[in-house]
């Protein structure tokens, strides 16, 4: 066993802190704009869709679905080539956004996962924040 | 053709040929080397040089570039989108040489990655500075396993094949296997049973990132190179005879919105790029496309329009890029392309060099008459956020 754990954010970066923040509620979190109602995601201080910056945040509720995802076997990074293979994913949330994250709870990553598969967030502790990562309903 | 700009031609090139410089060199060495060489390749010198484009990387920067090749250029760019910088620096050039403000521009590359043993491919991606990275750094997506999701929703979508992949990795170890400075490459970077593949050879090496295999992946070299672009009357003077940039195109793509990652920012920049240069990809006799991974070609083939969307697996089974069926389309990666002669993480200079060498007649793999080529560069990660520089190019 190594000490090295997976790489975390930083938690108070100032774009995403609020996402993070609502981890804590597990709660997953996105923008949209109250004037043109653009769903914004990675997060801003500015709506990419008007000139306006009234952006204000909304939960969503922890469903989607499997956009692309790849089966990592060969990383030499020094926690993620402990858990090789793993599944890594982009997930399109039933609200818009896609997340990258792994997907989880998996017998065979080689048969168990596909393009279109119906996921739910599922939280990983850190303090009292959380990583979320997504399993098969 | 007569409606064409011929604004800028390159007029001289050096592709640095070692692979594997042991540590002894570094990349400001391996600029300064190739630019010399390709001044001395055009006819021209160190004197005759007033724009300069470099993109910053290996020590350099926009404050200390012509400090260290000692010049004086009215011209810098440290324009930076990862491999088709020299795409863009191409661009730019021939924009900076239109517009009267330079005559002789000096594009250089230089890179230790292999020296340095840079995991560009599996290291897994560090947190960067973009407030984006610091939401996905934690899922340990691999620069490969971002190009392979890609190819799994191009396979999910339109039902492509491994084996149709694995034909572009076929034809550029074909065309390396003719360049004496590829096999070196192969052999300084110790590749295992160095021939011609197959089909079944692809498909049966190992997997790194499903579904992209180790020959679907582009090797990490030391290396560089340099490219001289200048003005039609100094053109004329060269050594060669001046390869003419017909026509430019530059974009962007990013996650978001739903972004379909089986097309890629060359939907944006290729258009743009033959419409300036009046022809169409059909017309192409060579097809220089940044093969970081298999994925990346098959995406930027149907994106420029050589085929249609969806398509691109049944066009590139069969063999039709291989440089001896030229009545079947362009010839792909003549030098041997980055999956088997040279990519030290930055690419794109490579793709006018060895475009250039096609028009001029030289290359190891030369395409009988070839009067136009592609040179398509890709840079940042085809899967999320990624740069596309499309330039054409016409012999003289």
């Amino acid at each position: 066993m190594t000490e090295s754990t997976r790489p975390l954010p930083n938690f108070e970066e100032s774009d995403t802190a609020p996402f993070w923040q609502g981890t804590m509620d597990r709660q997953l979190r996105f923008q949209r704009c109250n004037d043109c109602d653009t769903v914004i995601f990675h997060p801003r201080r500015h709506c990419v869709g008007c000139l306006g910056r009234d952006l204000i945040w909304h939960d969503a509720s922890g469903l989607g679905t499997i956009y692309s995802y790849s089966i990592v076997r060969q990383s030499y990074h020094p926690f993620f080539r402990q858990h090789v293979p793993y599944v890594v994913a982009w997930v399109d949330l039933d609200e818009g956004p896609r997340l990258l994250s792994n997907v989880v709870g998996i017998e065979d990553p080689s048969s168990d996962v596909h393009c279109g598969m119906a996921v739910r967030v599922e939280w990983e502790p850190h303090g009292d924040y959380a990583i979320p990562l997504f399993r098969p309903l | 053709m007569s409606i064409q700009q011929r604004d800028a031609a390159i007029v001289g090139i050096h592709e640095f040929p070692s692979r594997d410089v042991e540590g002894e060199l570094s990349p400001l060495h391996i600029k300064a080397e190739s630019a010399s060489k390709a001044l001395a390749d055009a006819g021209l010198t160190w004197s005759d040089v007033d724009g300069i484009y470099d993109a910053g990387e290996g020590g350099a920067s926009g404050l200390t570039i012509a400090e260290y090749f000692g010049l004086s250029p009215t011209v810098i760019d440290t324009t930076n989108v990862g491999g088709s910088s020299y795409q863009f620096h191409a661009a730019h050039a021939r924009r900076a040489i239109a517009a009267g403000k330079a005559r002789v521009a000096l594009l250089t590359y230089g890179s230790t990655a292999h020296s340095n043993v840079a995991r560009i491919g599996t290291g897994g991606r560090g947190m960067g500075g973009y407030p984006a990275d610091n939401l996905e750094s934690f899922a340990g997506l691999t620069l490969i396993a971002n190009y392979a999701m890609c190819a799994r929703r191009h396979m999910f979508e339109f039902g492509t094949t491994s084996e149709q992949l694995a034909a572009i990795s076929v034809a550029t170890r074909c065309h390396a296997m003719r360049n004496p400075d590829a096999v070196r490459a192969m052999e300084d970077l110790e590749f295992l049973d160095i021939r011609e593949t197959t089909v079944d050879d692809v498909v049966n090496s190992r997997m790194i990132a499903d579904p992209l295999h180790l020959l679907e992946c582009c090797m990490i070299s030391d290396g560089g190179g340099a490219v001289v672009i200048a003005a039609p009357d100094v053109a004329r003077d060269c050594r060669h005879k001046p390869v003419w940039i017909l026509g430019t195109g530059e974009a962007t793509k990013y996650p978001g919105g739903g972004a379909d990652i089986t097309s890629s920012a060359a939907v944006q920049s290729g258009p743009i790029g033959f419409g300036e240069a009046g022809v169409g990809p059909d017309e192409m006799d060579i097809a220089m496309i940044y093969d970081s991974f298999s994925i990346t070609v098959l995406t930027i083939l149907e994106d420029l329009g050589f085929c249609p969307k969806g398509e691109g697996g049944r066009w590139v089974e069969g063999g039709r890029l291989r440089f001896d069926r030229p009545s079947e389309g362009p010839a792909l990666n003549t030098d041997g392309g980055g999956l088997s002669s040279n990519h030290p993480g930055m690419r794109g200079i490579f793709l006018l060099i060895e475009a250039a060498r096609q028009l001029r007649g030289e290359s190891t793999a030369q395409v009988e008459g070839a009067k136009l080529a592609v040179a398509h560069g890709n840079g940042g990660m085809l899967g999320s956020r990624h740069s596309a520089g499309t330039v054409v190019l016409g012999g003289d």
